[in-house]
């Protein structure tokens, strides 16, 4: 069975190079592409005007906090269950990444939030609370890991963690069908039709899979790093 | 069967367990876990009394009236309505037949002393042509249905 032919960090440290490399032209093309789409393309919108051209930075990045936390998620889970080296490495190798995008959709939405809704903030709205404790979540994985000194424990400790924080997940993505929030109700579902224009649609389509290429380069270069360091 | 099979079991399992148990424990807490009430459930004293707390609706077409410094309008849910007073500025947004979130004190005369008003838009996203389309459409669709 080839499933566990890349579970060696030695033979997967050069697909990890490879990996890397085409994600971030991928992520570079794409981003071009997407940006394109997105601030010359898509039309203005009749209720914001321009101010809702920062939907094309701010759900693709909350698309991929929330999609990274469910994969780091599933390392540390495998990694745990099967006692394999890289899958706890892939985990820390996305924790970064996923944090990063977090915190680009809290920042992107309080920039959009003060000039539509007419505040930054508001504490104890569903959607937001729950997206500050992913970054919460994120941070902690990260510092829980680097106080332990020695790296297997450390990855069983974090990936603990990791697991039971999984269950924020749908908590922010139901948050705004299940309470009264401010933030508003999903433009895009794998449900029901979608309420943008189509070219608003694919300029956010196009970025969130730069995003997601760009998150693949990032963490396949912190992997071999990893690799790197846990082999000496 | 082997310790791994038995480790991952373990871990779905756990899994599984912390996540009805959070349900449960997020069931328990919805009243208190309220973000803003509606007109109804402040027609039905659910709200707090004598204390802030938010409400949040449509503002009612044609009730929005300004007196000086002040600014009246109606927040509704399509079932019940609430009159709010607010001094202040009104965010951009802030449109009749649009949403709204308030933040302040219900009065003893039932009117909604607000803090805070913020504007509450939907999720949909259209170019201007789009909603002059969607809007006619509908004010056809009345002119037929009567």
């Amino acid at each position: 069975m080839r499933w566990f032919w890349y579970a060696s960090p030695q033979t997967f440290y050069p697909l990890a190079g490879k990996l890397a490399v085409a994600g971030g032209l991928a992520a570079a093309v794409l981003a071009v592409v997407g940006l394109y789409v997105g601030l010359l393309v898509a039309p203005t919108d009749a209720q914001q005007g321009e101010a809702y051209r920062i939907i094309f930075i701010h759900v693709p990045a909350a698309w991929m906090s929330m999609f990274i936390y469910v994969v780091m998620a599933f390392w540390a889970g495998l990694g745990l269950a099967f006692n394999t080296r890289l899958s706890g490495m892939m985990a820390s190798a996305l924790a970064p990444t996923g944090a990063l995008f977090t915190f680009i959709a809290l920042w992107t939405g309080a920039l959009w939030g003060r000039p539509t809704w007419g505040t930054y903030w508001v504490w104890g709205d569903a959607r937001l609370m729950s997206e500050l404790i992913l970054l919460f979540l994120y941070f902690g994985f990260m510092a829980l890991h680097a106080s332990i000194e020695d790296p297997r424990r450390a990855d069983r400790a974090a990936a603990l963690l990791a697991l039971v924080g999984v269950v924020n997940i749908p908590i922010i993505y139901y948050s705004v069908k299940w309470w009264n929030t401010l933030h508003q109700g999903a433009s895009v579902s794998m449900t029901a039709a979608p309420k943008m224009a189509a070219t608003m649609l694919a300029g956010m389509l196009v970025m969130a899979l730069a995003f997601w290429a760009y998150s693949i380069a990032a963490a396949m270069l912190r992997v071999r790093s990893l690799i790197r360091e846990r082999a000496a | 069967m082997k310790p791994r099979h038995k480790r991952l079991l373990a871990i779905l399992g756990g899994l599984a367990a912390l996540g009805a148990a959070t349900a449960l424990v997020l069931s328990a807490f919805q009243e208190n876990l309220v973000f803003f009430f509606t007109p109804t459930q402040v027609a039905a004293n659910e709200a707090p009394k004598g204390r802030l707390f938010r409400i949040g609706g449509m503002v009612e077409k044609g009730s929005v009236r300004r007196e000086g410094v002040e600014v009246r309008f109606v927040v509704t849910d399509t079932a019940r309505t609430i009159p709010v007073v607010y001094r202040g500025p009104l965010p951009d947004l802030f449109r009749e037949g649009k949403g709204v979130v308030a933040q302040g004190v219900l009065n003893a005369d039932g009117v909604f002393q607000a803090r805070e008003v913020l504007a509450k838009h939907d999720e949909n996203y259209m170019p201007p042509e789009a909603a002059h389309a969607v809007e006619a459409a509908q004010k056809a669709q009345k002119t037929v249905v009567k």
